[in-house]
């Protein structure tokens, strides 16, 4: 049986993980980006805290993902929760950097002139600063995205979800027929997923980010 | 209004934003580059005397000996250095060549191909070269991992050899020097903390992605992490995820150190 074949075959099953995985990763891009951006507020203004937060937060990303997993597993259990915790830990890193850098960036006159027609310090940040900055986080949750998609995989060895455990049961079943047009199917389906992925954040981009802001 | 908009922009190189990335970045890399060591040796010490000295049943005393830890930790130094080596041998040669004029059309394909390589899943790349080849152990881990983790260098070569300013090459042409001249003396210096930061990414990748080789039958620190779930010993666990964690941890560090040490003086 070629790939093709055994693809259409297991659609259904197949696809259902897809769409796990996806979704999977979508709403952990999303926590890690509600994390990220409220530490990144809280933090940008002072230079060591943001120090601090990046740092932290690249050493979060320096962990195996493996291991972070076998740390959790013993408090968490096996299933979404130890998944979930991992993705949203390793998101954080790309959000939190390019929010802090992007809030940054805002020019202060821009500011300035924003207090000086009256906003409150709450509209400045929500109203001018933020909205300047969005690019920037929303490049952080693209790449944490696209990060994110190799590490479900992973995440699936502790009975997690998505494409993963197509790849992990393609192994122990290894020698016995498709067990390779499984781990084909999971690892080209992540490959195609992350691309699909990609795009969609290039419409989103287009869409959010008015024509003056753009890159 | 929209010209100072244009200006703050962040992500748009205006001078600020660039100068308060650089800003936040070094020091959040002195902040690692002492805190990271410090906190590595302690907690492996910690969980290490722990495991050696403490009442463990005859099930966890056969995994977590002194040996078999060694042995594990060996392994999965030994993957680390296969593959950072055959990253730097394949990646800065092709680097370079990609970006000499008769191979430069050759460089988007080379790229795409990285690309990919990196998007697919680290397990999924291993675990397909398994099935494949059937080769297990040592190999069965570098030969996939060389592929999943060469993009870094790769890239970072051709983008450092190529951002080197024209004038400076036109100069050094000018001065009677050779196009290999040029390439060893010239370009390769100016491109060195790009390659090392290239490099240095590509061991961190090396180094978390070897946790997966035991699923090969590769070894590693993983083993542990595996046999702790495997047969429900969290102590296991611990152990062989506090290592594995210490020891990237560590090996990002050198990579650090590296970059400052090799790194030419004078450009950064």
């Amino acid at each position: 049986m070629n790939l093709f074949q055994y693809v259409s075959e297991r659609w259904d099953r197949l696809s259902l993980q897809a769409l796990l995985h996806v979704s999977g990763v979508v709403q952990c891009t999303v926590i890690a980006a509600i994390i990220g951006v409220v530490v990144g507020v809280l933090v940008y203004r002072s230079s060591a805290g943001s120090a601090i937060a990046t740092a932290l937060a690249s050493t979060i990303l320096t962990v195996p993902s493996f291991a972070l997993l076998g740390l959790l597993i013993p408090f968490l259990g096996l299933g979404v929760a130890p998944s979930v915790v991992a993705l949203v830990l390793y998101g954080l890193l790309p959000i939190l950097r390019n929010t802090i850098v992007g809030l940054n960036g805002v020019d202060p006159a821009v500011t300035d002139a924003a207090k000086g027609i009256g906003m409150s310090r709450f509209g400045v940040l929500t109203r001018v600063e933020l909205k300047l900055a969005w690019p920037a986080i929303l490049t952080g949750m693209r790449v944490s995205t696209q990060m994110l998609m190799g590490i479900a995989v992973i995440a699936a060895y502790a009975k997690g979800f998505g494409l993963g455990s197509e790849i992990f049961s393609g192994l122990t079943r290894a020698g016995s027929a498709n067990s390779l047009n499984q781990a084909l199917a999971g690892t080209l389906g992540v490959v195609v997923l992350a691309l699909v992925l990609d795009g969609v954040y290039v419409l989103i981009t287009r869409l959010t980010v008015s024509r003056g802001a753009r890159d | 209004m929209t010209a100072a908009l244009n200006h703050g922009l962040p992500g748009v190189s205006s001078s600020s934003a660039l100068e308060r990335r650089g800003n936040v970045t070094s020091r959040s890399d002195q902040v690692r580059l002492f805190a990271q060591p410090a906190l590595v040796v302690v907690i492996v010490a910690a969980v290490v005397i722990w495991a050696l000295t403490s009442d463990l049943n005859a099930n966890e005393r056969e995994t977590l000996n002194l040996s078999t830890i060694l042995t594990l930790t060996g392994q999965h130094i030994l993957i680390t250095l296969a593959v950072t080596v055959l990253v730097v041998l394949i990646g800065v040669p092709l680097g370079i060549a990609l970006t000499r004029p008769g191979f430069r059309i050759a460089a988007p394909v080379f790229l795409v191909v990285a690309n990919i390589g990196q998007a697919a899943p680290a397990l999924g790349v291993i675990v397909l070269f398994f099935l494949w080849t059937n080769i297990e152990g040592l190999w069965a881990v570098t030969i996939p991992l060389v592929f999943y983790t060469l993009l870094p260098v790769l890239r970072n070569t051709m983008v450092g050899i190529r951002q080197v300013d024209p004038m400076l090459i036109d100069a050094a042409r000018g001065i009677g020097m050779s196009s290999g001249g040029v390439l060893r003396r010239v370009e390769l210096p100016l491109a060195v903390p790009l390659i090392l930061a290239g490099l240095r990414t590509s061991l961190v990748l090396a180094v978390g992605t070897a946790t997966l080789a035991f699923f090969v039958n590769g070894g590693g620190l993983g083993e542990l992490i595996d046999t702790g779930y495997k047969l429900q010993l969290n102590s296991v666990m611990y152990v062989g995820a506090v290592l594995a964690i210490g020891l990237a941890l560590l090996v990002d560090w050198l990579g650090g150190i590296a970059e400052r040490v090799l790194g030419p003086r004078g450009v950064s």
